[in-house]
């Protein structure tokens, strides 16, 4: 096993020297007060502002805890940031799928939905925005879970609901669905919440690589599935190209 | 079969965007390039022409590279762009005569002041529709004359060219001081104060007010037809529309009949509605303008409102204020709580644009009591946009034969659904969100696609509008009407500020 991470240490010592006394202190002080090189000090400190755990005073250059650490654990993107982010992208996607898209955020053990753009065929459609989905039962849900946005264990020690006979309900399932969700970067629910109704999804990324949210597509089995009730790879190709597009404008450098 | 595009110009105030689009009117492949804003004195707000038409250089390749296109898919080339902006050039040389005056310039408002003293709105208002403020050209025309020695000589002389950017771009795309188009668009021509609105041709009377030579002055064309071929950038690519921004976002929204509407919701918004084949003369403080002229159908006019503080309250909440980090925060700090506690907002920063036209204006924050919190005037500032835009659909509706029965919107604000249920509630009609936001784009690409055949009418254009997003109205009625009536008080407690 590799030992410890020496500029992690030092990033964490940083961060305790910030959180005492005054808190705000410049670059010569944090560097004295842990015995480090200037130029050390510096980029571990640059490193820590961008992501917004430190933040510098604009006009005295000191350093001080950032605004994330004081929220860590809440949702770090605000909801109607990644709304107004990814619209241009859901547009896209509605209008090359042809089917309604749907932009999921963990919220209490559900899934919020906060952004929804109709299927482009102009019938009679409601704004779905606010309402709430099961983790469980849902593409949306299952990415949630699978790349740990949410935990598991208070949808396991719950028991699942079954909404219809193909709902994951047993923890042997879920677990390996989710493995395999991993794997494949997308998840597709057919018939597990609703029977006819299916839908694909796939992870939203931010900084790092965290994913904050989800976004898929949903309608009626035939139109997202073959007739072996597989989701149509064309489809799940252009779920994934939003959701990179999205992730790319949040800041996630690798997907 | 090679799939074939139309390519869209999109130049606005901050960029110039090249955006390919398909069959289906989906977007295909952007390319974007801002350009410098040129603040040289206290009001004055210049571009630099020369600067823009080489941005324009390095878009429309990178436009079509993204989407491995070439210039033999190009069906046809739309332009859209930022109105009233005025630009001078010399014919020979095809050197601009200084900066680009945009738009936002209000270095003409003495002259304007004096104009309306002088002469009155109806002299202008009987023959271009407008009545005289900073934002249009003639003014500047004249301004220009008077700061520039021998200009006018020149211009009378036919050496210096004036146009609006649409026609500075098309001039240089068609070849140039080597035999380049000098031609503008009826929607743009409409907002120069020079073009009758009835005839759309440049109006006598308005050409000797102005003391602007017919020399210099661009053929004004309609809004679609075939005027050329590129020789630069695009050889031999069809040139096939040009409108001003707000009237192109009012054709890629499809507003075809009379009575349908478009807001276009930005910094500022831009609120159009179309007329029908006869200019309607507003008597509620709204514009007349033509909406689109297709080849040799009849022109279709429009009434315009344009509010000039919307998104930049947000932006002002978030950078002056501090209140929040991002402008789609305001949202989340307005769910805060359920209501404006009592508390409203006019931001008339630089005085009431439509339908109040007063520059003696200026903001306030009415109903401060010790239960407000952030929150509250979050809502208000968004309830701001709410109330203008139904001061001027109120105008509209009072002004045109068919009133509103649903409103179109676009631009950046429209992902605030808190704001986009409220604009639905306080209108009472439904508020629709089209699937492609690039409305201008889309709207110059339409006129140019139908130009060349691309497309074959309206109707098939309008089967490839489809909608994204709908918010239906639910305020209760007494609500809504107290409501309104506490923010006319607002308003009035606004006015009258400013001692001239």
């Amino acid at each position: 096993m590799a030992g410890p991470v020496q500029s992690i240490e030092r990033a964490a010592a940083i961060l305790r020297l910030l959180a005492q006394g005054s808190g705000r202190l410049g670059l010569g002080e944090v560097s004295a007060a842990l015995g480090l090189a200037k130029g050390t000090a510096h980029g571990i400190l640059r490193t820590l502002q961008s992501v917004d755990f430190v933040e510098q005073d604009k006009e005295t250059g000191k350093y001080q805890l950032g605004a994330a650490l004081l929220h860590l654990g809440t949702s770090y993107l605000d909801i109607n940031e990644l709304r107004s982010r990814s619209i241009n992208w859901a547009d896209a996607l509605a209008a090359r799928s042809g089917e309604a898209v749907r932009l999921g955020v963990p919220l209490e053990g559900k899934v919020l939905i906060v952004h929804h753009v109709f299927r482009p065929d102009d019938t009679f459609q409601t704004l779905d925005v606010g309402s709430l989905l099961p983790l469980h039962a849902s593409a949306l849900g299952k990415v949630l879970l699978a790349f740990g946005a949410t935990p598991l264990e208070p949808v396991m020690e719950a028991e699942p609901e079954g909404y219809t006979r193909h709902t994951l309900t047993s923890h042997q399932q879920l677990g390996r669905a989710l493995g395999e969700i991993r794997e494949a970067g997308w998840a597709a629910a057919v018939q597990e919440m609703i029977m006819g109704e299916a839908d694909i999804a796939a992870p939203i990324r931010g900084q790092g690589g965290l994913v904050v949210g989800a976004i898929g597509v949903s309608g009626s089995v035939e139109r997202l599935c073959d007739s072996r009730g597989r989701p149509d790879p064309p489809l799940v190709g252009l779920v994934r190209d939003a959701a990179r597009a999205v992730s790319r404008d949040l800041g996630a450098a690798r997907w | 079969m090679v799939e074939r595009y139309v390519l869209s110009i999109d130049q606005g105030t901050t960029s110039t965007r090249c955006i390919l689009f398909d069959h289906q009117g989906r977007l295909v492949s952007v390319a974007q390039r801002e350009h410098q804003q040129y603040f040289t004195q206290p009001g004055w707000v210049e571009h630099d022409a020369t600067e823009i038409w080489a941005n324009l250089g390095r878009i429309v390749p990178r436009a079509l590279e993204n989407a491995g296109v070439g210039p033999g898919q190009v069906a046809a080339i739309g332009i859209a762009n930022q109105r009233e902006t005025t630009v001078l050039w010399d014919r020979r040389t095809g050197v601009p005569i200084g900066n680009a005056i945009t738009w936002q310039d209000t270095r003409t408002d003495a002259l304007v002041d004096e104009l309306r003293r002088t002469t009155g709105d109806d002299f202008f208002l009987d023959r271009c529709g407008l009545s005289p403020t900073t934002y249009f050209s003639a003014p500047r025309i004249r301004w220009l004359f008077d700061h520039v020695d021998g200009l006018r000589e020149r211009a009378e002389r036919g050496e210096v060219l004036f146009g609006t950017v649409e026609s500075w771009l098309i001039w240089n795309l068609t070849g140039g001081p080597d035999g380049g188009l000098h031609i503008t668009d009826a929607t743009n021509a409409s907002r120069t104060m020079l073009m009758n609105i009835r005839t759309l041709s440049w109006d006598e009377e308005l050409l000797g007010y102005f003391g602007v030579p017919r020399a210099m002055l661009p053929e004004i064309r309609p809004s679609a037809e075939r005027y050329g071929v590129a020789r630069a950038l695009l050889p031999d690519v069809r040139i096939g529309a040009a409108l001003g921004d707000q009237q192109a976002a009012l054709f890629g929204q499809t507003c075809f009949a009379m009575g349908e509407a478009k807001c276009t919701y930005g910094t500022g918004s831009f609120l159009l509605m179309n007329t029908g084949t006869d200019p309607v003369r507003s008597r509620h403080g709204l514009l007349t303008t033509v909406g689109y002229k297709i080849g040799d159908e009849p022109t279709v006019y429009a009434l315009e409102g344009p509010i000039a503080v919307t998104g930049s309250l947000v932006q002002w909440f978030r950078d002056r204020l501090g209140l929040i980090h991002s402008a789609p925060e305001i949202e989340t700090l307005a769910r805060t709580v359920e209501d404006n506690g009592g508390c409203y907002i006019v931001p008339a920063f630089s005085g009431l644009f439509a339908p109040h036209w007063r520059s003696d204006a200026r903001g306030v924050v009415v109903g401060l009591t010790s239960y407000i919190t952030k929150g509250h005037l979050a809502r208000a500032v968004l309830e701001a946009t709410g109330w203008q835009t139904r001061e001027v659909i109120d105008a509209m509706n009072a002004d045109s034969p068919e009133p509103l029965k649903a409103l179109k919107v676009d631009g950046g604000m429209t992902a605030n659904n808190l704001l986009m249920q409220f604009v639905a509630d306080v209108l009472d009609v439904p508020v629709v969100r089209p699937m492609v936001s690039e409305t201008v784009s889309l709207g110059a690409a339409y006129a140019a696609g139908l130009a060349v055949g691309y497309w074959p009418d309206l109707e098939g254009l309008r089967r490839n509008w489809h909608r994204a997003g709908q918010w239906m109205p639910t305020m209760d009625p007494a609500r809504r009407e107290a409501e309104y009536e506490n923010w006319r008080r607002a308003v009035e407690r606004s006015l009258g500020w400013m001692r001239s």
